[in-house]
């Protein structure tokens, strides 16, 4: 059962994580995403969940709590954003290299400094190769079905990964929407209940948990996360699809809009991806053949799939919220000249939106007029900033 | 070391975890020494403190009596030999391979 209500993104993720019900939840605040957590510690106080509340003093205590309440059994997720996610570093790695299922949603912001407290992706990209899976979500409906998704995907049998959830602070997570919530039971169906093989807390079976790891084994460890991450391959487009069963919304790695026949082709992650169907949609009445490809799983990288998806489309953009500084693009440009690799294509690097920036339809036309041009032949620069001032 | 092939990363337990609790046993840690601990029966008391403030459990007891020092995993720190209060101490700091070098 389906319910249609008007919500912002911040209390879709909160709701979600009421009917998720998690064992552990760690709270700190940071801007955009301080509601999560503070409307989750409101269900809390009303008795709505039987979370173990537990409020800390750093996000970086905030994620140790997460592993030390996972490596104990529990099933435990927090929150967080831009700064806190970069004073997790440290942990956030060791939660995926310890395996341990955590769900956190993180409320994309632009990292200091200068100080900034808006939309871009730059806190994601820098937990790009840090073992977490991490989903984007182009509006609070997906942010709140991803959120739900994360905790079977991250507990699957042979992934056991952190999931970070993506959303794009402010633009969804303070905008309301209309989007369905599941009914409570049935997502508690859907998630189950969360048994972990070997925990802390199993005191017939006592375990070390982080042990020491050199020359001699650190590797092979490393080397089984690469191989738990083709598995999160599996997982994220089994549970999609058990979720679309569920819901009647069914998520893959990506959605197309408008790509069968497209010959110009954005492909980009987040909200923006909504303003650019408007784009497409005012091209198309102009014959021109414009589509788009919205990636929703950026790790792991579903590049085969992607260069399936593309094979046909000569000039592709690439649209990347945040900056790599290598002087060769943003973080997503690299990624798809990997999965394009040998082949015909034409990429082009759209840098767009730091620090909240705006980026409206008429800057996306802009691009795709950009990508018509180098279809036709003429020159166009390989990176590109959209809406900064000369 | 022994020759014996460790396992690959198909079999190892997922992110290092050890499922044989006290397995640290199996860890000889004694080659980290620099100095090592003498014990000198006469002057001992037996009271035990080094027992308790060694952290490597390293003092060997038998019956309530310290009875010797498991060399393969004390890491020579000194905490048995400053805690130890007997009149004359009865355990004390030597280099470690000072003797067989010859250096006394
Ligand atoms: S030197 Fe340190 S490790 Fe060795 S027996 Fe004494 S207290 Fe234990
Ligand atoms: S602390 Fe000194 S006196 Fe006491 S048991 Fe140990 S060696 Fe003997």
């Amino acid at each position: 059962m389906n319910k249609r209500v008007a919500l912002t993104g911040n209390e879709a993720v909160a709701k979600a994580m009421q009917q998720i019900n998690p064992d552990v939840v760690a709270a700190y605040p940071i801007t955009p995403q301080t509601e999560i957590v503070q409307i989750f510690s409101k269900y809390v106080a009303d008795g709505k969940v039987e979370t173990e509340f537990v409020t800390v003093e750093s996000e970086h205590s905030a994620m140790s709590a997460c592993i030390g309440s996972a490596a104990g059994g529990a099933r435990s997720m927090t929150a967080t954003s831009a700064n806190g996610l970069a004073l997790m570093w440290e942990v956030v790695y060791i939660a995926a290299s310890t395996r341990l299922p955590i769900v956190m949603p993180v409320v994309n912001r632009a990292l200091s400094a200068p100080i900034n407290i808006h939309c871009d992706h730059s806190d994601a990209m820098g937990a790009r190769d840090s073992g977490w899976i991490q989903l984007f979500s182009e509006n609070a409906q997906e942010a709140y079905d991803n959120a739900i998704q994360a905790v079977r995907i991250g507990e699957s049998k042979d992934v056991l990964l952190p999931v970070m959830v993506n959303l794009d602070g402010f633009i969804i997570s303070h905008a309301v929407e209309n989007l369905n919530i599941n009914d409570a039971e049935e997502v508690q169906k859907f998630v189950g209940e969360y048994k972990a093989e070997h925990h802390l807390l199993d005191k017939d079976n006592p375990i070390t948990v982080g042990p020491l790891d050199l020359q001699d084994y650190y590797f092979e460890h490393k080397r089984q996360q690469s191989e738990a991450m083709k598995y999160a391959k599996e997982a994220v487009k089994k549970i999609g699809k058990e979720y679309g069963e569920l819901t009647g919304r069914e998520y893959g790695y990506f959605t197309g809009y408008k790509l069968e026949d497209a010959e110009i082709v954005l492909i980009g992650m987040g909200s923006t991806m909504g303003t650019a169907q408007a784009a497409v949609d005012e091209l198309r009445e102009q014959g021109v053949k414009a589509g788009l490809l919205k990636l929703r799983m950026f790790r792991p990288f579903p590049a085969e799939e992607l260069a399936e998806a593309l094979a046909h489309v000569p000039v592709i953009g690439v649209l990347d919220r945040a900056e790599t500084f290598s002087t060769n693009g943003g973080p997503l440009f690299t990624d798809m000249h990997f999965a394009l690799y040998g082949q015909e294509h034409k990429l082009i690097d759209f840098i767009y939106g730091l620090g909240g920036r705006d980026t409206n339809v008429s800057h996306l036309k802009g691009m795709f007029e950009m990508l018509q041009k180098a279809k036709d032949g003429q020159p166009i620069d390989r990176i590109n900033y959209i809406g900064v001032r000369e | 070391m022994s020759k014996e092939q460790k396992p690959g990363w198909k079999t190892l337990t997922r992110g290092g975890l050890i499922l044989d609790a006290g397995n640290a046993d199996e860890y000889a840690t004694g080659g980290w020494r620099v100095k090592r601990p003498e014990w000198i029966p006469d002057n001992c008391i037996h009271c035990l403190f080094c027992w308790v403030y060694c952290p490597d459990s390293s003092i060997e007891t038998k019956d309530g009596k310290m009875t010797g020092i498991d060399y393969e995993h004390c890491k020579g720190c000194g905490i048995c030999a400053e805690v130890c209060p007997a009149k004359e101490k009865a355990i004390v700091m030597e280099p470690e391979g000072g003797k067989e070098d010859g250096d006394e």
